[in-house]
């Protein structure tokens, strides 16, 4: 999956499909979804251009002498849902992240055409090898936290939300939940 | 009197803090391997091949397993013929977490003021737990603790008459609700009794426990036991993309409490479950 995002190669995409990313991505988490929209409503201009692109929810480590990037794995998503659709709306395309979100969230996905992307939680020092460059691009004074664009290759995530409504994680769990009435 | 210099102290601490972020605890690491051969689901099955590989990566790498590198809780049993020399316990302790969370290149998570939230830029204050117990020695357990799997804890003050079964079922809601937030699998402390405070400290401490140690009554470790297979039959799985494996293990710890009550807390862990002990 080239990144920024084409919608056409959104449409093939399923709930559990193994997507690999290539290209530039944008960071920001808690801190940085408030400033942003603060940025916004006040009229001036977002720190990159939204249109197509791809938001990561990280606050990586720093990075040791030598590397681009610390550890740099994905953090809850659910924090970020109060500024989501309005980001969504702006013309992002993909976020990935981890865990479940709001009702009202996932139907903005579908939307605004955009997927809920999710990578695995606590695998920060794996997903680091993908990134191949990493740049401050706003509100440095938020430390981890800081808007950052990164250049990915390989970068491993699976399809969350669809387009088509399909929820991995209510189909996975389905799938494998024991009825009580058969526990020994 | 032992003497004890506040600089061994704050070594140890230090020490403590990058070791944990690097390396995976072994017991995890045959979890993970084990979990592999045990789970159905291929996509289950793919998280544990990551976590395993994670590990490998953060140790090769030297850098931390997971960007959340936690708020360094800390366990302190002070010997009470020890005498600290030169700074309190409190301040070795933070300038050791200061020092290793510095020299380690792990992320600094934690904010001056829960709500202005500026960063204190050094990851501290820890939250320390301190215990005098007999003898000339002090045993330090750091543990670093992320914020996502903090986040879907819980604690209910249960009414006696809802006995066994409410304590089960408060602990299986609690991680349904979390779903695939604290990113399973879990490793989940259970606090019985006690009071209001005590319960969620004796659910930390259950986390402490190596995962082949079961609650030494027979009681609480047959529960342990219903508890896990009940998370496990939610089918949450691997980060919740479905399967078998949710939790990795339930530790019970318990505590005698008042005649009105029945404290239950929930401290969920994630997968890397960092933590280490010393003794000085």
């Amino acid at each position: 999956m080239a990144a920024p995002v084409d919608e056409k190669q959104l449409l093939d995409l399923k709930a559990g499909d193994e997507v690999i990313i290539n290209g530039t991505i944008y960071t920001a988490r808690d801190a940085a979804h408030k400033r942003i929209c603060e940025v916004i409503n006040k009229g001036e201009k977002m720190p990159f251009d939204p249109e197509g692109q791809i938001i990561y929810y990280v606050g990586p480590t720093p990075p040791p002498p030598g590397r681009v990037i610390g550890s740099a794995g994905p953090t809850t998503s659910y924090r970020m849902d109060k500024h989501t659709p309005f980001l969504l709306a702006k013309g992002i395309k993909a976020v990935v992240g981890k865990g479940k979100r709001s009702e009202e969230v996932k139907k903005s996905f579908m939307e605004h055409r955009a997927v809920y992307l999710v990578t695995v939680g606590g695998a920060g020092a794996l997903i680091s090898k993908y990134i191949r460059k990493a740049e401050i691009v706003a509100f440095e004074d938020l430390g981890p936290e800081a808007v950052y664009r990164l250049e990915v290759e390989g970068f491993p995530a699976f399809v969350c939300y669809d387009l088509h409504g399909n929820d991995l994680y209510e189909e996975g769990q389905k799938k494998y939940r024991k009825d009580e009435s058969s526990v020994t | 009197m032992r003497e004890v210099h506040w600089e061994e102290i704050s070594t140890a601490v230090s020490e403590l803090c990058k070791n944990i972020n690097y390396y995976i605890n072994q017991d995890v690491l045959e979890a993970f391997k084990k979990g592999m051969g045990v789970e159905e689901s291929p996509l289950g099955k793919k998280v544990f091949c990551q976590l395993i590989e994670n590990a490998e990566a953060a140790a090769e790498e030297g850098i931390p397993l997971c960007q959340d590198t936690g708020l360094a809780v800390v366990f302190i049993s002070l010997g009470q013929e020890v005498v600290i020399k030169g700074k309190s316990l409190t301040d070795a302790v933070n300038i050791g977490v200061a020092k290793g969370y510095g020299e380690g290149y792990l992320r600094k998570s934690v904010v001056k003021d829960p709500l202005n939230r500026v960063n204190t830029g050094d990851n501290t204050p820890a939250i320390i737990h301190t215990e005098i117990v007999p003898g000339d020695k002090i045993k330090i357990t750091v543990s670093a603790k992320g914020g996502g799997s903090e986040n879907m804890s819980a604690l209910s003050m249960l009414p006696p008459s809802a006995g066994s079964e409410g304590i089960i079922d408060f602990v299986v809601d609690t991680v349904k609700k979390a779903g695939p937030n604290p990113c399973p699998p879990l490793l989940i402390g259970v606090g019985v009794g006690g009071n209001f405070e005590l319960a969620p400290l004796l659910a930390k401490r259950a986390l402490l426990r190596p995962l082949s140690e079961k609650n030494k009554d027979e009681f609480w470790s047959k529960m342990e036991e219903a508890i896990l297979q009940k998370i496990n039959n939610l089918g949450i799985g691997p980060q919740g993309f479905g399967g078998r494996i949710t939790a990795l293990k339930v530790s019970i710890e318990t505590f005698p409490c008042h005649i009105a009550s029945l404290p239950v807390a929930v401290n969920i862990d994630c997968h890397c479950h960092r933590h280490s002990t010393v003794e000085i």
